[in-house]
């Protein structure tokens, strides 16, 4: 099964992310990742949703999506031709003898520490999701005590606005 | 799918299955279909939109002001504690609420409204229970595609999510089976919502929709004024279809030697009746009717060829498995029509036109797929059928019906005698429709009774033939044959019931009585669940677990129903032998102050033949019980 990253521009109504993860649920489609959140459109939310799904599936899962009211637009995201992080925060076990390890391998990734304490570091990384696997696997023998991980965020290259043709056409 | 194109219907409308797509082509699409979409220029709000200054009322005044203003006339419904605000204003207005008995009966009720007169139907419960009640028909109406919308009185918004008497979250429960549902807080909504709910459920691919209305928003004052502006951005359904894949659709049917009109309930909805028997006429080719368009073509044309699917007769299902491309309109490709779906119609080509493109490429993939209303994609389909003609020939279709011909006349419908003396359940069907006609409406309840109304009355006009398909909900026919007395008050309205469908929802032959709306009630009264007992001497060596109603011949007959249907007021029958079936029909179709219940005593050894049974290719189609048609050599 291949990954697609869908973009789903939504009307900010209540009840529109159980309609949207309902609608994956009852028909059977697998979510990888989904984040909501606002956008430059009052009364507009934009979800990414990351699904596992193979060619007919795909097309039935957009089809499906653009029947609920509440669904404004979608658009797929390919790697190539858009921007896609995810955001990690890790709290790594570190006390005064592993911390700077700790710090410099987190520098590698351009991660930054945001929260220290006697035998713990939280560190706050971005990016794509093949380069937190790294992070967390550099991290990993210094022993994890949490991990917080956001869905896929994606946006298209370039200028244009997946809002802009959605607020013509509606 | 190419780099960021946007996803929409309209766009789906032009894509050929499997090919990959252009960004600059679907650009394009998707820029043409913003004009498109919202072809339709008369206004989205229902009803004439008179125009009502604001006014001052209650949330409760402003719900009945808008089914009034929307053009409602018939409500079905049964009050309680949390909608008990609006049916204080509803007793002042002069539309029509039918109170019922169980608020399914509401539901069934206003589906059957919908289906015969095209209308939205309108159902009012009150919350919880009442709210839950109305679940079986709001799921029906989603699987059948029947304009419904269901309002619901819903606790006061401040004790919402507390667990208060009577609450439930009908919302939640009904977000799978509705194609869209509100939940009003603020009485100024009201009149938005309610406009909204009835064009949602009304256009595209009808469907219902849920009101859930909390007490508080009842309650309270707010301005109203009409008409509501109509705010769904996302809803934008494609209507006409898009002409480049009409023409294709015109060259594949040209191309054809053996094509075959495969019609569904979409083409009842859509009211394009008219529009499919031109197409028909100038394609020539053989029409199949789906059980959800029984009678949208009509049965006695010769290019009829039958109804498809499991208890589909020979002709029609032969006709899809060996065809060599399928011009479907506002079908599904349902599984009961499909059989195993990878073995059905292997050699067809696929023209798919439907309203709804997430049915398209569903389960069958579309060689040519057309988004639309089929009322406006057959005309066109037609036109491009002629021009074709007139530039590559009319195709030759002799051998294809000399093959179709031959079936019909190899193995027509029928049924043998139960040898058990008792009289043959199609016979009494098949009386019912000979004697009512065509102008008549058949409503069925779900089982063996139903694919017999289904196969045996004869139909000739869309509207007539009422059952549940895709649920299949037993208990649908006195309802739903009730409220399409009410909408349609001057013809006959048979209910084809079951012994076990009929006990589910008769309590409403009181609503019926006392609301003088008098239905006919044929209970086709075989003493079991028929159709489970069919599967069990069929497929579990004859073992019936379950399945004996005691209703019938030489049982204890609990309940009686000649004395239940007395008990509810309605002229009651007992019909027993065949001599008795043409006179206890007569006497039903002349009385017409009250409902009629007959119960007709008939053999449970009957089956519904042919099947093909479940789990295997159409091709093992059986006339009877292990008999295969003998088939004609294949090309």
């Amino acid at each position: 099964m291949s990954r697609h990253t869908l973009s789903v521009l939504v009307e900010d109504k209540p009840g529109v992310l159980t309609r949207v993860a309902s609608l994956f649920a009852r028909r059977a489609f697998n979510i990888n990742s989904l984040a909501v959140g606002p956008t430059e459109v009052p009364g507009m939310s934009r979800m990414t949703v990351v699904v596992d799904a193979d060619g007919d599936l795909i097309e039935q899962v957009t089809k499906q999506l653009n029947k609920l009211v509440n669904v404004i637009k979608i658009v797929e995201l390919t790697s190539e031709s858009s921007v896609q992080r995810d955001h990690i925060l890790v709290k790594v076990r570190a006390d005064a003898a592993t911390r700077l390890q700790v710090t410099q391998a987190a520098d590698l990734f351009r991660a930054s520490v945001v929260d220290v304490s006697t035998d713990s570091v939280v560190i706050e990384a971005t990016g794509h999701p093949e380069k937190l696997t790294a992070l967390l696997s550099v991290l990993e023998p210094f022993g994890i005590r949490e991990i917080v991980q956001s869905g896929t965020l994606a946006v298209g290259r370039g200028s244009r606005s997946m809002s802009d043709r959605a607020l013509r056409s509606a | 799918m190419s780099k960021g194109s946007p996803i929409s219907p309209s766009l789906m409308a032009t894509k050929s299955a499997g090919a990959p797509k252009a960004p600059e082509r679907a650009d394009r699409t998707a820029e043409t279909a913003v004009g498109v979409d919202t072809a339709a220029t008369a206004s989205p709000v229902l009803g004439p939109n008179n125009v009502v200054p604001p006014t001052v009322m209650t949330g409760s005044q402003a719900i009945v002001r808008s089914l009034e203003e929307l053009g409602v006339d018939d409500i079905f419904g049964l009050p309680g504690g949390a909608i008990l605000p609006t049916y204080d204003p509803l007793m002042a207005s002069k539309m029509n609420h039918v109170l019922v008995r169980h608020e399914q009966g509401a539901g069934h009720a206003a589906q059957g409204y919908a289906m015969v007169t095209g209308r939205v139907g309108v159902c009012i419960a009150t919350s919880g229970p009442g709210a839950t009640n109305l679940v079986t028909a709001i799921m029906d109406a989603h699987m059948d595609s029947v304009p419904l919308v269901a309002i619901t009185g819903q606790v006061s918004s401040g004790v919402i999510g507390t667990d208060a008497f009577q609450e439930a979250d009908i919302v939640g429960i009904t977000m799978p089976i509705t194609k869209h549902s509100f939940l009003v807080t603020d009485p100024n909504d009201i009149p938005h919502v309610m406009a909204e709910a009835f064009h949602l459920a009304s256009t595209g691919r009808p469907g219902p929709v849920l009101v859930d209305v909390a007490k508080d928003a009842q309650q309270g004052q707010m301005t109203f004024s009409w008409p509501p502006k109509i705010d769904l951005p996302g809803y934008r359904p494609v209507v006409r279809g898009h002409n480049k894949q009409v023409r294709e659709a015109a060259k594949l049917i040209a191309a054809a030697s053996k094509p075959v009109l495969y019609v569904g309930g979409g083409v009842v909805k859509a009211h394009a009746a008219a529009e499919l028997r031109e197409l028909a006429e100038v394609t020539g080719a053989p029409v199949v009717t789906t059980l959800m368009a029984r009678g949208v073509f009509p049965d006695s044309h010769p290019q009829h060829v039958g109804m498809p699917g499991m208890h589909g007769t020979v002709s029609a299902v032969t006709a899809l498995q060996q065809s060599d491309l399928l011009i479907t309109l506002g079908a599904r490709f349902d599984d009961r029509v499909t059989g195993i779906l990878k073995t059905f119609a292997p050699n067809a080509k696929v023209i798919h036109a439907d309203i709804d493109p997430a049915e398209i490429s569903k389960n069958r993939t579309a060689d040519v797929p057309i988004v639309g209303s089929v009322k406006e994609i057959i005309p066109e389909l037609t036109e491009a059928v002629r021009t074709q003609f007139t530039t590559s020939g009319t195709p030759d279709l002799t051998s294809w019906w000399a093959f179709l011909n031959n079936l019909k006349e190899t193995y027509p419908l029928g049924w043998t005698e139960p040898e058990d003396g008792l009289s043959a359940p199609q016979r009494v069907i098949e009386r019912i429709g000979a004697l009512t006609g065509p102008e008549g409406i058949y409503v069925a309840g779900v089982g063996q009774h139903q694919m017999w109304a289904a196969q045996f009355i004869k139909y000739e006009r869309p509207h007539a033939w009422l059952n549940s398909g895709g649920a299949g909900t037993m208990g649908y026919a006195v309802p739903a044959a009730m409220g399409a007395k009410v909408g349609e008050p001057d013809r006959v309205v048979w209910a084809i019931d079951g012994d076990g469908c009929f006990q589910m929802t008769n309590q409403e032959l009181a609503t019926c009585t006392i609301n003088n709306i008098p239905i006919k009630v044929a209970v086709i009264n075989n003493s079991s669940l028929g159709m489970v007992r069919q599967w069990q001497t069929l497929f579990y060596e004859g073992r019936y677990s379950n399945t004996d109603l005691n209703t019938g011949h030489d049982t204890v007959r609990i309940p009686d129903f000649v004395k239940l249907g007395e008990a509810y007021g309605c002229a009651s029958f007992r019909c027993e032998r065949d001599e008795d079936i043409d006179a206890t029909i007569q006497k039903a179709l002349e009385i017409n102050d009250r409902p009629v219940v007959i119960d007709f005593v008939v053999s449970p050894n009957s089956m519904v033949w042919p099947m093909v049974p479940a789990g295997v290719s159409n091709d093992q189609i059986q006339v009877a019980r292990n008999m295969t048609p003998e088939w004609e050599e294949e090309d």
